[in-house]
């Protein structure tokens, strides 16, 4: 079971709010080691399969396994430090520091009483160092700017070394700089066999970061798949209402250009 | 990177003991009859004081000063973790109307008690009755599932808290229970109508709150940046809110049976403290529960003592600091939440 380490399988996976389906029969693999970008409009169910994915949402139909095991089987804290997420955005009403903020990351780890480890700081600073915000460590979180708090969510999330990183738009508020340097610590990560789920509006990016991508549309998995087999003019009409262009990258790598909508 | 260590917990909860050591002696030395501090000991060690200083010491000023101190514990440690759990620095039993309810159901229990057999030593459960069947309602009508909003939240408990007074007026009138004049300081928040028959019970279901409340502490954090957060870092979100639910309910009912309906306590210490320590649970809780004893046993001796010959309701004094705090907290919250 090792050898599964942080993979995920979502089988037929399906969830509703009232009248609305959300999810509607989702069959998606993640193996270990892998990148996977999930794609798709507003409201696709992105960030829906993130929350069963961590047990938030329990799914109506369908099954999810992580490691090779049903995720109801895991006990709470084992599983939360088996899966990280880092959440679009969130909301702290009161001033805790940045470093608290990421100490909390340890939490899986640590007994229920009791103070941060020596061993739980030196995580936690080189976390902090390896996004380039040691300098905000004593900070309060509520002067950050977003694309600042953003950073120590994902310190927070890469603090409870997890072998499976789900991340919910890292690169919304962050500068083309830092884009790169979370997505290039997800690829390091994916050497040491650690597996990424990577939901993004960046089509170049996650195209250019992913191993495969998956096209989320009307709750369903549209296409999966390799970035170059995944994005093409048809695909993207169906997913997001648009007409493109798909160019190539020197490299290979696919490069979506919508067109203008002529009124 | 500053972190919080069990040295420094250590040093700001010694410091607090200090601080509520001399509120202590300072609310046994002071009243009408003014003793001074070597009296006090005196008397507390058991000899050498005169048998009135020694009477006045032990029998009258003793488990009043205590009794403030048992509830400013509670309600400051109650504010605290109602404030985690609603994640709003605004919440308070008093204002989310949590008091009013236990006061209620206290009431409740005098005006028809007697029929049944109930004594006044079943206040204090009838007021953690109270307190639970009001935070039910809180989460009906202000909740979307188990979300709260702040706007809804307080709106509610403002209204909840004014039908409550008008209930306990109403009940107690119909019961022909007491003199106005006692129900005015039920509703206002005194200790001077000190009862001894609750006074294990409320110690009791302090004790437990508390208890409740210290292990609470890591969980505390993480439910600050959102239940969904927190579950994915491993808490029983459920569990650990009902938890808080019960340990409040307790808390504040026992406060209440004690003392009436004292009002911010539980907004005023958990405020200046995060200002001076900053918002961690672990240093958080431990400190309020000191600072809360500390701080209404300093009220209480004002309330004694402020006006020669006359004692005011601590409920007033506590009111007059917390309502124009209360203001500033909420102008500087709605800052917050609409600045883009």
């Amino acid at each position: 079971m090792s050898a599964a380490r942080g993979s995920l399988l979502f089988t037929d996976v399906a969830l509703r709010f009232g009248p609305h389906e959300v999810l509607r029969g989702v069959t998606l693999d993640l193996a270990p080691g892998e990148v996977l970008g999930l794609v798709g409009r507003n409201g696709a169910g992105k960030t829906t399969l993130i929350r069963v994915a961590t047990r938030v949402l329990r799914p109506e139909r369908g099954s999810v396994e992580l490691a090779g095991r049903p995720l109801e089987a895991w006990p709470r804290r084992e599983l939360a430090r088996a899966v990280a997420v880092v959440p679009q955005q969130i909301l702290v009403p009161f001033p805790f520091t940045v470093a608290e903020v990421v100490l909390m990351g340890r939490a899986p780890h640590q007994p229920l009483l009791g103070f941060d480890s020596p061993a739980d700081v030196a995580i936690a600073a080189r976390a902090l160092d390896r996004l380039g915000i040691a300098h905000l460590a004593d900070r309060s979180v509520l002067g950050l700017s977003g694309g600042e708090r953003q950073l120590a969510l994902v310190a927070r999330a890469l603090v409870q070394e997890a072998d499976l990183l789900l991340l919910d738009e890292p690169t919304a508020f962050l500068d083309l700089e830092h884009r790169l340097a979370v997505l290039e610590l997800v690829r390091e990560r994916s050497r040491e066999g650690k597996s990424a789920l990577v939901v993004s509006h960046d089509l170049a990016l996650a195209a250019r970061f992913c191993d495969r991508i998956a096209i989320l549309a009307q709750g369903r998995v549209l296409a999966a798949g390799p970035p170059r087999d995944v994005l093409d003019p048809p695909r993207l009409r169906e997913a997001f209402g648009i007409e493109a262009d798909v160019l190539l990258a020197p490299d290979g790598a696919p490069i979506v250009v919508p067109h203008r909508t002529a009124r | 990177m500053k972190v919080l260590t069990a040295r420094r917990v250590a040093a700001v909860l010694a410091t607090l003991s200090l601080l509520l050591a001399a509120a202590l002696l300072l609310g046994l030395a002071s009243g009408p009859s003014g003793l001074d501090a070597s009296e006090v000991a005196r008397a507390l060690a058991g000899g050498g004081a005169s048998d009135a200083a020694a009477d006045i010491v032990l029998r009258i000023r003793l488990p009043r000063v205590v009794l403030a101190a048992l509830v400013g514990a509670a309600l400051a440690v109650a504010g605290v973790l109602f404030q985690a759990l609603l994640r709003n620095p605004l919440a308070d039993p008093y204002i989310l109307g949590v008091s009013g309810g236990a006061a209620l159901g206290g009431i409740l229990v005098l005006a028809g008690g007697s029929a049944l057999g109930l004594s006044y030593a079943a206040v204090p459960f009838a007021a953690f009755a109270g307190s639970l069947v009001t935070l039910a309602l809180l989460y009906t009508v202000g909740g979307r599932g188990s979300r709260l909003d702040p706007t809804t939240l307080l709106l509610t408990g403002v209204v909840f808290n004014a039908f409550a007074s008008a209930a306990i007026v109403f009940a107690a009138s119909l019961a022909g229970l007491v003199e106005g004049a006692r129900i005015f300081l039920w509703l206002i928040g005194n200790l001077s109508a000190l009862r001894g028959d609750v006074t294990a019970a409320v110690a009791a279901f302090l004790l437990v709150g508390l208890a409740c409340a210290i292990p609470l502490a890591r969980g505390l954090n993480l439910l600050v940046l959102g239940e969904e957060s927190a579950a994915q870092l491993g808490v029983d979100v459920r569990r650990l809110r009902r938890v808080i639910l019960v340990g409040t309910s307790l808390m504040v009912g026992a406060a209440v049976a004690a003392a009436g309906l004292v009002g911010f306590v539980g907004l005023i210490v958990p405020h200046v403290l995060r200002l001076a320590l900053g918002p961690d649970h672990r240093l958080l809780v431990p400190a309020s529960a000191l600072a809360g004893a500390a701080f209404l046993v300093l009220c209480d001796t004002a309330a004694r003592t402020l006006l020669p010959g006359r004692e005011l309701p601590v409920g007033a004094i506590t009111a007059l600091a917390g309502g124009p705090l209360f203001l500033v907290l909420l102008r500087r919250q709605r800052a917050r939440i609409f600045a883009p």
